[in-house]
C-alpha cells in the first residue's frame, strides 16, 4: 500500500492519471491494449465500416427517437408537405413527415440514419466475405465467425424492424409479406400472426412493439455481440497475410497506441463523412412519396431494403404451381385437415435456412473434410484454397440470383426485356448457377496456382526477346525478389485423406462419405513449390544461363 | 504557352484533353438542342379545330393499313370507331401512333403529326361514333384547385394507379414486356385522356369511377410531385429500395474501399 503513495507526478494531468489508475489500474489495460499489434491491410477495414456505421445509427437514431411517435392513433396530416395535407394518417407516419419537414435538420439525420444503415449491413457483408474467402475463420476462429453470423443476422433485424416504423405504404407492404410467410408457417401460423400484431393484420399495436425492438432489444444484443467480436478479436489475435517476416506465431504490424488508435478514429470520421455526404445529397426511403399505409394499395416498385431482397427475391421466383401440380395443399393431419402453402413457405425459409446453415456450420463442415485442426493465424489467398473459394463464389451467385430477383421488375423495364423471361432466366440459375459458378471458380483457382508455380520456378515474363545465333527467338524470364517469390511459395493447401480406419481398425460409414467429400473437393491440388523444387530450377537455369551473351546480362 | 506546351507528355494530359474534348461537344449539344427544342415550343400551342375533312384523308393515308379504310379494324389494330376523340389526340399526341411497329405496346416517341393534324385526324375519328372527347381547358385546370384535394388527388392516385405507374409515378413493370410508363414530363391533357380512354394496357377510369374532378386532383398531384422537386436530394430515379441499395454497394462501398486503401497506404 505504501509502495502506491511514493509516485508524486509532477503535471496537473499526470495527477489527474494518477488519481484515476490507482482507482482503477487503468495503466495496466492501457499498457496491454496500447501494445496491441494489428497489421495493415485495406480489405481489413471492413469490419470498422460496419462498427463505425453502428455508432452512427446509435447517433442519428438517439436524434430520432426524440421526434418518432410510435403511435398508430389516427390523425389528420396538418404539416407543411403540401400533397398530403389533411390526408388521414397515423401518428407514427405523421411525425416521421414531421422529422422529414418540421424538425431542423430532422430529414438529414433520417437519411444519415437510413444510408448508414444501408453500409451497416453492407459493411458486415463484405467483412464476412473477405473472412470466409481468406480461412481466417479456421481455429481457433470458428466462434467468432459465429458471433459474426449472429451479428449480420440482428443488423437484417434492425433494419427490418426500423424499416417498419414510418407506417408508410412502403413498410406496410413490407410487414403485410411478413405476415403472409408466418401465416403460412402450418398450424401454429395463424396464433402466431395474431400474437404478434395483436389481432388481425394490420391491428394498432404492431408499430409500437417493433419500436421496443429496433430501439431497445436489437441494439442491445447487437452491442453485446460486438464486444465479445472485438473481444475475442484481442484474444485471438489478428490473422494476417502471408509475407517475409510473417508466421503463425507472430503479428507484424503497428501498435494501438499510436499508430491505430489515431488511424481508427480518423477512418471513423471518414465514415461519418461519406455518410453525412451522402445523406445530404441522395434521397433514400421518401416517405411522403408512399403515403399512409393502407392495406389497399400496393405501389409498384416495391421492395424491402436491400438486405431482405434476396428473400423477398425467392418468394418472386418460385411458381404457384408447377404443370397441374399445385404447392398449395391439404393434409389430413390427426386433428383434421390444414393448409400447407408450400409456395410461401418454400422461398421464404428455404434459400435463407440453406445459406446461414451453411455459414455457420462452414468451419466445422472444412474441418471434417480437410482433417485440419491445427491454428491458422496467416491468412490464405483465396486461389490456394480452390475449393472453399468455389464454394464461396456458388453461395454468392445463389445469392445473387434471389437478389436480382427482387428487382425482376426493374430489370424488366429498364433493359426493356419482358418480366416473365427474367423470371424464367433467374430460376434457371437459380438451380443450375451455383454448379457452374463452383466449377468455373475451381478450375481459374487451379490455373492461376498453376501459373504462380511456372514464376517461382522460371521467374516473370521480361518482355525481352532474344534471337540464338541458330535463329531461334526465345523470352527473356526475370527470377523474382525474394519478396514476391515468399508470397507465392508460403502457403500450404489442404491434401484429399483417403478414409481413415478409427482405433478398431474399422472404417466407419462416416468416415466414408467424409473420404467422398475430401475427395471431391480436394483431389485437385496444385502444390506449393518445395525449396527442393526451387533449387533445381535454378540450377537449371544457371546452366542453361552460361551460354547467354553477356552483354544482354542484368 | 510555353510552360503548357512542356506539360503536353504530362499523364494528365490525355484526361485534361478528353474532359475539354467532352465538354466541348456536350456544351454544342446542349447550345443546339435547347435550340430546337425552343423553336418547337414557339410553334404551336393555340387551341385548333379539327377538319374531319383532312382527317379522313390523313388517316387514309397513315393509318388505314392497319385500322382499315373507314376505321373497321383488321387483323393488325383495332376497330376505331366510337373511341373519341380523346383517344386519338392522346396516341398521335404522344407519338404513340402511328405505331413505330409491332410489339407488346406502342411506344412514346417524338409525335409525327402537328397539332392541326392530331385535331383533323381526331375530329374525323369522332364523327365515326361517339366517344370521350378532348378534355377541355376547365377539367385541366390544375391551378385551382385546393392543396386539401391536391392530397386527395394523391390518396386516389395510390389506390388506383400506383400498383402500375409507382407511388412516385416512376413507372413499373407488367407481364412479357409491357410496361406502365413513367407519368413524369406527360401534358395534364394527355393523362386526363389516359384516364378516360385507357390506352395499351391501361383499365378506362370512366366518370362514375373517377369523377372529373377527381381527375384533376389526380392530375393536380402529379403536377405537384413534378414540379416541387424532390425534398432529401437527389432521388435516384424514385425506384425505391433497389436503386438505394444499388447506390450503397456502388457509389457508398466504392468510397469506403478507396478511402481503407488510402489509409492503410500511409505507414506510420
Amino acid at each position: 500500500m505504501t509502495q502506491t503513495s511514493e509516485y508524486t507526478p509532477k503535471t496537473s494531468t499526470g495527477r489527474i492519471a494518477n488519481f484515476v489508475n490507482e482507482r482503477t489500474g487503468a495503466a495496466g489495460m492501457v499498457k496491454e491494449f496500447g501494445r496491441k499489434v494489428f497489421p495493415d491491410h485495406w480489405s481489413f477495414m471492413f469490419g470498422e465500416v460496419a462498427l463505425y456505421s453502428f455508432v452512427i445509427l446509435l447517433l442519428s437514431g438517439t436524434f430520432l427517437t426524440f421526434f418518432f411517435d410510435p403511435s398508430m392513433a389516427e390523425t389528420h396530416y396538418d404539416g407543411s408537405y403540401i400533397p398530403l395535407r389533411g390526408v388521414e394518417m397515423s401518428v407514427a407516419y405523421e411525425s416521421s413527415l414531421a422529422i422529414s419537414f418540421d424538425v431542423r435538420g430532422g430529414l438529414f439525420m433520417r437519411q444519415v440514419h437510413h444510408w448508414s444503415a444501408l453500409l451497416f449491413v453492407a459493411g458486415m457483408s463484405v467483412h464476412m466475405l473477405r473472412i470466409f474467402f481468406t480461412g481466417a475463420f479456421r481455429r481457433p476462429r470458428e466462434l467468432n465467425w459465429v458471433v459474426g453470423g449472429v451479428l449480420l443476422i440482428l443488423g437484417m433485424a434492425a433494419g427490418f424492424t426500423g424499416y417498419s416504423l414510418p407506417d408508410d405504404l412502403l413498410s406496410g407492404n413490407g410487414l403485410r409479406i411478413i405476415d403472409g410467410v408466418i401465416k403460412a408457417i402450418p398450424v401454429v401460423g395463424t396464433y402466431i400472426s395474431f400474437f404478434l400484431f395483436g389481432g388481425e393484420f394490420p391491428g394498432t399495436a404492431i408499430i409500437g412493439r417493433l419500436y421496443m425492438l429496433h430501439i431497445l432489444l436489437v441494439p442491445a444484443l447487437i452491442l453485446l455481440m460486438i464486444v465479445l467480436h472485438l473481444m475475442m478479436v484481442v484474444i485471438h489475435k489478428h490473422t494476417q497475410y502471408p509475407g517475409p517476416g510473417r508466421t503463425e506465431n507472430n503479428v507484424v504490424g503497428f501498435p494501438v497506441g499510436p499508430v491505430y488508435a489515431a488511424k481508427a478514429g480518423g477512418f471513423f470520421f471518414v465514415v461519418f463523412g461519406v455518410v453525412a455526404f451522402i445523406s445530404a445529397l441522395f434521397t433514400i426511403n421518401p416517405i411522403w412519396n408512399y403515403g399512409p399505409y393502407d392495406p389497399s394499395p400496393v405501389s409498384a416498385g416495391t421492395q424491402p431494403d436491400w438486405y431482405i431482397g434476396w428473400v423477398d427475391g425467392a418468394l418472386r421466383l418460385m411458381p404457384g404451381v408447377l404443370g397441374d401440380f399445385s404447392f398449395e395443399r391439404n393434409v389430413a393431419l390427426p386433428w383434421g385437415e390444414n393448409t400447407f402453402v408450400f409456395n410461401v413457405l418454400l422461398p421464404a425459409l428455404g434459400p435463407a435456412m440453406l445459406i446461414l446453415g451453411l455459414m455457420f456450420t462452414w468451419p466445422w463442415i472444412e474441418r471434417w473434410i480437410t482433417k485440419d485442426n491445427r491454428e491458422h493465424h496467416l491468412l490464405d489467398r483465396p486461389r490456394n484454397a480452390p475449393f472453399r473459394t468455389a464454394v464461396g463464389v456458388a453461395g454468392v451467385v445463389f445469392y445473387c440470383t434471389t437478389w436480382a430477383a427482387a428487382s425482376s421488375d426493374l430489370i424488366a423495364t429498364h433493359f426493356h426485356v419482358s418480366l416473365n423471361d427474367v423470371t424464367y432466366w433467374l430460376r434457371t440459375i437459380f438451380i443450375v448457377g451455383p454448379f457452374i459458378a463452383f466449377w468455373i471458380t475451381r478450375r481459374i483457382c487451379l490455373s492461376l496456382q498453376r501459373k504462380d508455380r511456372e514464376t517461382v520456378l522460371h521467374g516473370r515474363e521480361a518482355g525481352i526477346i532474344i534471337m540464338s545465333p541458330e535463329g531461334g527467338f526465345t523470352e527473356k524470364h526475370e527470377p523474382l525478389n525474394e519478396y514476391k517469390r515468399w508470397r507465392l511459395v508460403s502457403f500450404d493447401t489442404p491434401v484429399y485423406v483417403p478414409a481413415q480406419p478409427d482405433e478398431d481398425g474399422k472404417i466407419t460409414k462416416q468416415e466414408k462419405r467424409r473420404a467422398k467429400w475430401s475427395k471431391f473437393f480436394l483431389e485437385d491440388r496444385v502444390a506449393p513449390v518445395t525449396p527442393a523444387e526451387l533449387e533445381a530450377a535454378h540450377h537449371h537455369h544457371e546452366v542453361e544461363g552460361g551460354d547467354e551473351p553477356k552483354a544482354l546480362g542484368h | 504557352m510555353k510552360a503548357l506546351s512542356q506539360r503536353r507528355r504530362s499523364p494528365l494530359a490525355v484526361f485534361a484533353l478528353l474532359v475539354i474534348g467532352l465538354m466541348v461537344t456536350g456544351g454544342l449539344y446542349a447550345v443546339a438542342a435547347g435550340s430546337v427544342s425552343e423553336a418547337k415550343a414557339a410553334e404551336g400551342s393555340q387551341a385548333t379545330v379539327g377538319n374531319a375533312e383532312n382527317g379522313q384523308k390523313l388517316f387514309a393515308a397513315n393509318c388505314a393499313t392497319c385500322h382499315g379504310l373507314s376505321a373497321e379494324g383488321s387483323n393488325s389494330g383495332p376497330s376505331l370507331v366510337g373511341v373519341g376523340a380523346a383517344s386519338v389526340d392522346f396516341q398521335v399526341g404522344t407519338g404513340r401512333m402511328p405505331m413505330q411497329m409491332q410489339g407488346p405496346q406502342a411506344q412514346a416517341k417524338p409525335a409525327q403529326f402537328d397539332e392541326q393534324q392530331t385535331s383533323d385526324l381526331a375530329s374525323y375519328v369522332a364523327s365515326l361514333g361517339a366517344g370521350p372527347a378532348i378534355p377541355s381547358e376547365e377539367e385541366l385546370d390544375t391551378k385551382s384547385v385546393s392543396d386539401e384535394d391536391l392530397a386527395e388527388g394523391g390518396a386516389i392516385f395510390r389506390v388506383n394507379c400506383a400498383m402500375c405507374h409507382n407511388a412516385a409515378a416512376a413507372g413499373g413493370a407488367l407481364t412479357r414486356g409491357k410496361f406502365a410508363p413513367t407519368l413524369s414530363g406527360v401534358t395534364e391533357k394527355h393523362i386526363y385522356e389516359a384516364m378516360v380512354t385507357g390506352p395499351q394496357n391501361m383499365p378506362v377510369f370512366n366518370d362514375s369511377n373517377i369523377t372529373p374532378e377527381e381527375k384533376t386532383q389526380v392530375i393536380a398531384y402529379l403536377k405537384q410531385l413534378e414540379t416541387q422537386g424532390s425534398p432529401g436530394g437527389n432521388a435516384l430515379g424514385s425506384l425505391g429500395p433497389v436503386a438505394e441499395g444499388l447506390f450503397i454497394w456502388t457509389a457508398g462501398l466504392g468510397l469506403m474501399v478507396a478511402f481503407t486503401i488510402w489509409i492503410t497506404s500511409r505507414h506510420a
